[in-house]
């Protein structure tokens, strides 16, 4: 249908097309060179499983925990007028920017063996978290919690407070209010954070490997199962990062149809 | 009908004297079972009162409900029901789950407080839509449950903040009969926020005018009306008043005649103006007009056809004095 505002115009076009082709070449050029007959081997490999199934399984834990302690946080962002909000909410913006390299550096630092809080928790019950599964998840969660908790706050924003304010003249406790009003208004929104947070749990790689090193089976995930074999074999790595590209879509596919609806 | 706090269930006399800084100050009394209507322009103050009576917004002074003085208890231990301008029934909800919500949250079981909100769905006409969901709602559907929502946990106050605002002429003058039906049927106080003088002239036991945030006026709907004390209060009831020395003087619309020249003979009252706006009202044809002060007038359309009557023309207003009724303008 003809636009009645005019034709787009060329100016704007042409980026958008560039952006366009920016996005999608190095996807096509990648499933053009995977070589699919070996696709079924790699994925009978150990160490592949292995890797998959622990980004699956400590992607799905660090989603868990950022959905337990994330939306509180979202919540008193969004409902709570308190001093300090504003930086409060800086400053859990902070590791969206941060390199994740140096996110690891900060986690070795605070829960390390010689950290703030590794060092007594060391003491007390003889766990620390590096080069464990546990390790990966908390690194995990450092990474994704900024954006699960943004989308959550902009979600629970959305909501008008007016039936917060409903729900108080009708008896209900904030906690009540909580549970029965503001988390299913703002449910699509939650939802949607979680899935975001998922998915940079799930390529999640700088912060790992500097927190956790690369141990198969305990804390080498599948980016760092690609980054490790891309430097032996490119041709495995490229058939590996097939499986993850499989993957991420193939789950953003399933969460969309169910829950998310189309935007 | 739940359980209940603060004296929820015994009717009880409401004594208020609330400010709400920079707002809204005011002090009244209502018996239970009396509808007393809140009326004012924009920016009055209206909905600063039922919100701090609703403990939505922080208020200085009292406002006692019986024994209670709703200012010392949060908002969700009050006595009182509030319907929203706007409704904000939970869109997430079906219909009885919103009535339900109220005695829910006060801890009555589901199945009981389910049945009550069918209950109350049945006497409010609308039993059969307990399964919608608030938008597969019509306006006039939606209010009724707004109310239904308010009154299900069973509050000795009722506030209702613009409820028929917004809804098809049609649906608000049947719902604005089957409300005033339901008043009266309530043995609660209730405030009826509104704009439109004839929910107040109609519903209400009394009218409390408020303008710039002070009580203007508190009286019977026939004494506001036939004797307004502010030339909104005398808008609102579709009059013109006039001060006039110690005198307050109030004429209908169509009692004003208006030409292009100054007008002949000697009526005693005339204005000279200017015309700000030309609206359809009824049969005629409603002037305002910018004068010292602002009036309104009704002429036929002929005769705006005729004397070009559109916004901007110059124009003189004269009333008989014969059709001026005179008041004193003392005390309030």
């Amino acid at each position: 249908m003809r636009d009645p505002l005019g034709r787009p115009p060329v100016v704007l076009m042409v980026p958008a097309f560039l952006a366009t082709l920016l996005l999608v070449v190095p996807l096509v050029a990648m499933v053009g060179a995977t070589d699919w007959a070996e696709l079924p081997d790699q994925l009978r490999s150990e160490p592949l499983r292995q890797a998959l199934w622990l980004s699956l399984t400590t992607s799905t834990a660090a989603t868990f925990i950022c959905l337990v302690l994330g939306l509180p946080l979202a919540w008193l962002l969004a409902r709570v007028e308190f001093r300090g909000r504003g930086g409060l909410r800086a400053v859990v913006t902070v590791p969206l920017v941060l390199p994740p390299v140096v996110a690891g550096i900060a986690l070795r630092t605070a829960f390390g063996r010689t950290g703030v809080i590794g060092e007594p928790l060391l003491a007390l019950t003889g766990f620390a978290f590096p080069f464990t599964t546990a390790g990966v998840v908390l690194a995990h969660v450092f990474v994704a919690m900024p954006f699960v908790v943004i989308a959550m706050e902009g979600a629970l924003r959305s909501a008008d407070k007016e039936y917060d304010a409903a729900a108080a003249t009708l008896g209900a406790t904030r906690w009540t209010t909580f549970r029965r009003v503001s988390v299913p208004l703002a449910l699509p929104g939650i939802l949607a954070g979680l899935v975001l947070g998922w998915a940079r749990s799930l390529g999640e790689f700088g912060a790992t490997i500097t927190f956790n090193g690369n141990y198969p089976g305990v804390t080498q995930t599948m980016p760092n199962l690609i980054y490790v074999t891309r430097q032996s074999d490119q041709d495995a790595a490229l058939a590996l990062s097939m499986v993850m590209l499989i993957v991420s879509i193939g789950v953003l596919l399933a969460l969309r149809d169910r829950w998310l609806g189309t935007p | 009908m739940s359980e209940a706090p603060n004296g929820t269930g015994r009717p009880a006399n409401l004594d208020v004297s609330v400010r709400v800084a920079n707002r809204v100050e005011a002090a009244f009394t209502a018996r239970p079972g009396e509808v007393l209507a809140v009326i004012g322009p924009n920016g009055a103050g209206k909905s600063s009162l039922v919100r701090a009576l609703a403990g939505l917004v922080p208020a200085e002074g009292h406002a006692r409900l019986g024994e209670v003085d709703l200012l010392q208890v949060p908002a969700r231990d009050r006595a009182v029901g509030l319907v929203f301008q706007g409704q904000f029934l939970f869109p997430h909800l079906t219909a009885l789950a919103n009535v339900a919500f109220g005695p829910r949250a006060r801890g009555t079981p589901r199945a009981e407080a389910e049945a009550d909100a069918q209950a109350l769905l049945d006497r409010f006409g609308i039993g059969e839509l307990g399964e919608r969901r608030p938008r597969q709602l019509s306006g006039g559907q939606a209010q009724r449950v707004a109310i239904a929502r308010a009154l299900a946990t069973d509050p000795r106050l009722l506030l209702l903040d613009e409820p028929l605002t917004g809804l098809d002429i049609k649906v608000a003058m049947a719902l604005r009969i089957e409300l005033g039906r339901h008043l009266a049927s309530y043995d609660g106080v209730t405030l009826l926020v509104t704009h439109d003088a004839i929910d107040a002239l109609t519903i209400a036991d009394r009218v409390l005018v408020l303008d710039e945030g002070k009580v203007a006026q508190l009286g019977t709907p026939a004494e506001v009306s036939q004797r307004p004390r502010t030339e909104h209060v005398a808008r609102l009831v579709g009059l013109n008043v006039v001060r006039h020395e110690e005198q307050l003087m109030a004429f209908t619309p169509d009692a004003v005649v208006v030409t292009l020249q100054e007008p002949v003979g000697s009526p005693r009252f005339r204005w000279h103006g200017r015309v700000a706006d030309v609206s359809p009202h009824g049969d005629a044809v409603r002037l305002m007009v910018h004068a010292e002060p602002d009036l309104i007038a009704d002429v036929t359309p002929a005769a705006a056809t005729e004397l070009s009557l559109v916004p901007g023309r110059e124009v003189w207003l004269s009333v008989k004095a014969t059709a001026v009724r005179s008041y004193a303008s003392g005390g309030r």
